[in-house]
């Protein structure tokens, strides 16, 4: 067994380069990006990063994005946990039929429910807010929530809640102090699924905002429409972009593999 | 695990059950109510029956997106599947460097899909673009902007990037539950390299590569972000995909009905070849158990 291994290493440059090439571009100014061909930075400067974390226009995107972004987690998680408990401990009229409902949704492209979610959430007053898109966005990540939660539960001995009602918990005081510390790397991985696909996810939040609650990836399209394009800051933005999601993985690097396979191994 | 039956089971369910009613039923409704309906303006409707779904099932439109759609999965399948296999079988079991190389190949997955596209567009022009640039001096002709076959190798190029490292997680999750006394029984045995993979390693797989299979067929039939981004549909019509030219026709044009029909008719694309996935994936495993 050779200590660096090909195969993983030539992947992994092959995923760096791209971002590399956005990195060096986020440190150049816009002249020399222009001017030539270079691999690296003549002269690093962070202009690019002091324009956007100056302007107000370019930093609400990123709180836009993070509110709505933490709303939907929180919604989601909210109801797809007693949900996720029904269906791993539970049979129910229907309930086989409602799973698949729900993992349907999951196979819908957002780009069918545009129209009607703009419709929607225009006529019950809460087009451009955060709370629309953190809403729209439960469509897809709903659906995946309760997927991997009740993969986890599963894995739980049903004998723990037996025990926990022999012993007189009552079932909400079992849930919230014993169960749902059983399964917390469960409920990270679940968040950190919300997270990933609402933080992703354009189309949907571009169609559901216009000013007060634009999210950043929205507003760095109006940037490329423009005439002038400024690829520093452009670059810049998304470099901006790519850092917590960063650092959410680094959090969850230890349950990763379990949660990209949900919960199923 | 044996199930207890309770239907007070419901109650636990009913959250979920009114929020996707309120986030997806409705806006289907809204969708089935204008795929049968044409209007003049002011707010006025009348029944047209089905006439939206048989201009859509006969339009060249249609078929020409559907048809590059198509191909377009294929082609991701086949490469980021065997690729994304391959690359998790060389990966570090264990230690600083499988946490580093989950990290690092997780990356990708995180990232806007709007800033992919924005990544790759960069990436890939000849004056700015390291790819591009590149190329041009070893004196390969490659022009995304205009040429329909260099449009195509770079979408799919940037997908492999985008997605082959769900599939190494999926993988790499289905590996890492094999105990190591199974590894030393074949060595034991004098199992060939293949044999090992065959018969262990395949088998320990199966369950997250069906998982795979369907989200990377259903993320790939659904994209219209990153191609949006980098060739915008273009050049003419050879990136243009189904959700691209949705978007077209419902946001552009405004063509409510048409649009509508082409909505319905997407999903159950989807739905149908999902399940046809799900069906024959999980028929050969019965037969193999």
């Amino acid at each position: 067994m050779k200590n660096i291994r090909i195969t993983p290493t030539l992947y992994i440059i092959f995923l760096m380069l791209p971002i590399y090439w956005l990195l060096t571009m986020a440190l150049k100014t816009n002249t020399e990006i222009l001017g030539g061909f270079s691999l690296w930075p003549a002269d690093p400067t962070l202009a690019n990063f002091r324009t956007i974390l100056t302007d107000p226009s370019w930093y609400n995107g990123y709180i836009n994005s993070t509110i709505y972004v933490a709303l939907n987690t929180v919604i989601s998680l909210l109801v797809a946990l007693p949900a996720a408990y029904a269906f791993s401990r539970y049979r129910f009229m229907g309930d086989k039929h409602l799973f698949f409902w729900l993992l349907s949704n999951r196979m819908a492209p957002p780009a069918v429910f545009v129209l009607p979610f703009f419709q929607l959430y225009s006529s019950i007053g809460l087009f451009d807010t955060h709370l629309a898109v953190a809403l729209a966005h439960t469509l897809f990540n709903v659906p995946l929530a309760v997927w991997i939660l009740e993969g986890f539960m599963s894995g739980v001995p049903k004998e723990i809640d037996e025990t926990a009602q022999i012993d007189g918990y009552s079932f909400g005081t079992f849930f919230a102090r014993i169960f749902t510390p059983m399964i917390a790397s469960g409920i990270g991985v679940a968040a950190f699924f919300c997270f990933m696909f609402s933080w992703v996810e354009l189309l949907i939040a571009r169609t559901l905002t216009s000013v007060d609650a634009k999210p950043i990836a929205a507003v760095m399209t109006r940037t490329v429409s423009a005439s002038g394009l400024d690829w520093g800051v452009l670059a810049a933005a998304g470099v901006l972009t790519i850092i917590p999601g960063a650092i959410v993985i680094w959090f969850v690097r230890n349950h990763i593999a379990k949660g990209f396979a949900l919960g199923r191994v | 695990m044996q199930k207890k039956q309770n239907q007070k089971a419901w109650f636990l369910v009913l959250p979920v059950f009114l929020l996707v009613a309120f986030s997806a039923v409705i806006p289907l409704m809204t969708v089935v109510n204008y795929s049968v309906q044409d209007s003049f303006g002011n707010n006025e409707f009348y029944w047209v029956g089905t006439e939206w779904f048989i201009e859509i099932l006969n339009s060249e439109r249609f078929h020409g997106a559907l048809g590059r759609q198509l191909l377009f999965s294929a082609i991701i399948l086949a490469i980021e599947i065997p690729l994304g296999i391959w690359i998790a079988l060389k990966m570090p079991k264990k230690g600083w460097g499988a946490s580093l190389c989950l990290v690092l190949m997780a990356l990708p997955l995180l990232i806007p899909w709007n800033v992919v596209g924005t990544i790759w567009q960069i990436f890939a022009r000849e004056d700015i673009g390291l790819l591009g640039h590149t190329l041009a001096a070893m004196g390969i002709d490659y022009n995304y902007t205009q040429v329909a076959l260099d449009a195509w190798i770079t979408v799919v190029v940037m997908d492999v990037w985008h997605w082959t490292s769900l599939v190494v997680l999926l993988c790499y999750a289905g590996l890492s539950s094999i105990p190591d006394a199974f590894y030393q029984a074949a060595k034991i045995d004098g199992a060939s390299r293949w044999a090992v993979f065959r018969y262990i390693q395949f088998p320990k797989m199966k369950r997250v590569l069906l998982i795979a299979v369907l989200l990377r067929f259903m993320d790939s039939f659904m994209i219209y972000t990153e191609p949006f981004v980098v060739t915008g549909g273009g050049p003419g019509n050879a990136t243009t995909f189904l959700s691209i030219d949705l978007v077209k026709m419902a946001i552009g044009q405004f063509d409510l009905g048409p649009a509508a029909a082409f909505s319905l008719v997407y999903f159950l694309i989807v739905l149908l070849l999902s399940w046809v996935f799900y069906t024959v994936m999980t028929a050969r495993d019965g037969d193999a158990s």
